[in-house]
């Protein structure tokens, strides 16, 4: 029988959460790296056992951790990220320049192929590959160091590299996301880019059509439609059919079409979740009411999944990272919120019931399906 | 030897007690201090200084013989009493944040 691994992490450590497919009784295991940010952490699709964790702190910088067990022991593998050459600058909030300064890894996605082949998304922001299981750091430089880069300029939360998307049928290819510059694609295993933000529309900047400033909060892909790629933007709920050559607007009846994270149904790739939240100034669900929106249509058709959800006075936020789901049948959908719950659908999504409660602030929720 | 206080996560992450002790070769300076806490655990670097321009973090503060020496040259000779293992050597976490 299969067992699922949750791995959450918080602004005060991680915890590690299993159960059985039934998804009925977890057990709760943390904090590990207890008092330190975990940005996130992620497992290996080819082995298992693989995690990879992000630490870090405003006083001791950054850590990063690998597991062989599965979570049970880690050890801190190399944290020395350097920016290739002469880093140059981006601009800075006021719009003059500002030198590119690592401060911390948002997001790591472990290869499709090969346990010590690991990417990090970094701020501020670029791309970072590891290929010796994280002990050494080396930059995809052709990222940052596109015609664009000294114009990319931090959001609320920092110049974030947060999303990585490998193409399962394409090696080469690979889409990114960085706040606030938008999507870019490589095909050519990271050694060139461009981006591909056309027909993303920004009231908030100069030029809402421009080619790079777009705060894209998170893409989704379902690895059986490679070339479709969801958006959860800044504002707007968008769909690409063409591998982000065009994005169109899927906002639909959603009662807000702001909020961070998106993520696609395991089994059927026309059914996408976001959480909406009021405002880019009110970050919390419109009416009190905790709803995921599911579309089953690809987006435009939205229903308000709330059984088991808070639906008064509820005023947490749920960040880019912290949804996903399991490839179990029914496919388990999960979420964490600023409150501390982790909250968990068996039956993508039609009932909901929090996992455990009165965690720290959520930052990232990831799940394994386990053999 | 040399007497080295670290803050708790630093001493979690290098799982070892609250001081340890270091051989300081030539001039006890910070930066020959650093040095040789980094060599005996590589841990630790990136943690208290920059990895590139091995500049002191800035929620990072050194004391000793109750003097604030995080503004002093990283070449600078260190104390007397640092040098003989008298005093230890404090590296602190500032108060900053929840």
């Amino acid at each position: 029988m299969s067992n699922v691994r949750v791995l959450v992490g918080t602004h005060k450590g991680g915890f590690i959460l299993t159960s059985d497919a039934t998804r009925q009784r977890w057990d709760v295991r943390g904090p590990e790296f207890a008092g330190w940010e975990i940005y996130h952490i992620k497992g290996s699709p080819v082995d298992p056992d693989r995690l990879y964790a992000s630490q870090s702190t405003g006083w001791f910088g950054q850590q990063i951790q690998r597991s062989n067990d599965g979570g049970k022991t880690w050890a801190p593998v190399g944290n020395k990220f350097v920016y290739d050459g002469k880093p140059g600058t981006h601009q800075w909030y006021d719009g003059t320049p500002h030198p590119w300064e690592f401060k911390r890894v948002w997001h790591l996605e472990p290869s499709l192929t090969d346990p010590d082949a690991v990417y990090a998304g970094v701020e501020d922001a670029a791309l970072f590959r590891s290929i010796d299981g994280g002990d050494t750091w080396h930059e995809l430089a052709g990222l940052r160091q596109h015609t664009t880069g000294s114009a990319w300029a931090p959001g609320a939360g920092g110049l974030c590299l947060h999303t990585i998307v490998q193409d399962p049928g394409d090696s080469r290819r690979m889409f990114i996301a960085i706040s606030a510059a938008g999507v870019f694609r490589t095909d050519d295993a990271g050694e060139t880019w461009r981006p591909i933000n056309h027909g993303l529309r920004s009231e908030h900047i100069p030029d809402p059509n421009a080619e790079v400033g777009h705060c894209v909060h998170r893409i989704a892909m379902h690895r059986s439609r490679p070339r479709t790629l969801f958006m959860q933007k800044h504002w707007d709920v968008m769909r690409s059919t063409d591998a982000g050559e065009s994005w169109h607007e899927v906002s639909g009846n959603l009662p807000s079409d702001f909020g961070f994270p998106i993520d696609v149904h395991a089994h059927e790739p026309d059914t996408i979740y976001v959480v909406p939240i009021k405002s880019d100034s009110e970050h919390f669900p419109p009416e009190g009411k905790l709803r995921v929106y599911r579309s089953r249509t690809g987006g435009n058709e939205w229903e308000a999944l709330t059984n088991g959800l808070p639906q008064s006075n509820c005023y947490v936020n749920v960040l880019r990272e912290a949804m996903t789901v399991d490839s179990l049948e029914p496919c388990g959908v999960y979420f964490g919120t600023s409150g501390g719950q982790v909250y968990a659908s068996a039956d993508a999504g039609d009932h909901w019931s929090a996992i455990v409660r009165d965690l720290p602030p959520v930052m990232s929720v990831e799940v394994q399906t386990l053999p | 030897m040399i007497r080295v206080v670290l803050p708790y996560h630093l001493r979690k992450l290098a799982q070892v007690d609250r001081e340890v002790q270091l051989l300081v070769d030539g001039q006890v300076t910070q930066r020959a201090l650093l040095d040789a806490l980094e060599a005996q655990y590589p841990v630790l670097r990136g943690t208290i200084r920059d990895h590139v321009t091995r500049q002191r973090r800035d929620f990072v503060r050194f004391f000793a013989c109750s003097r604030d020496l995080s503004f002093e040259a990283p070449d600078a000779p260190l104390p007397e009493a640092v040098a003989t293992g008298d005093e230890p050597f404090l590296v602190v976490g500032a108060i900053a944040g929840g």
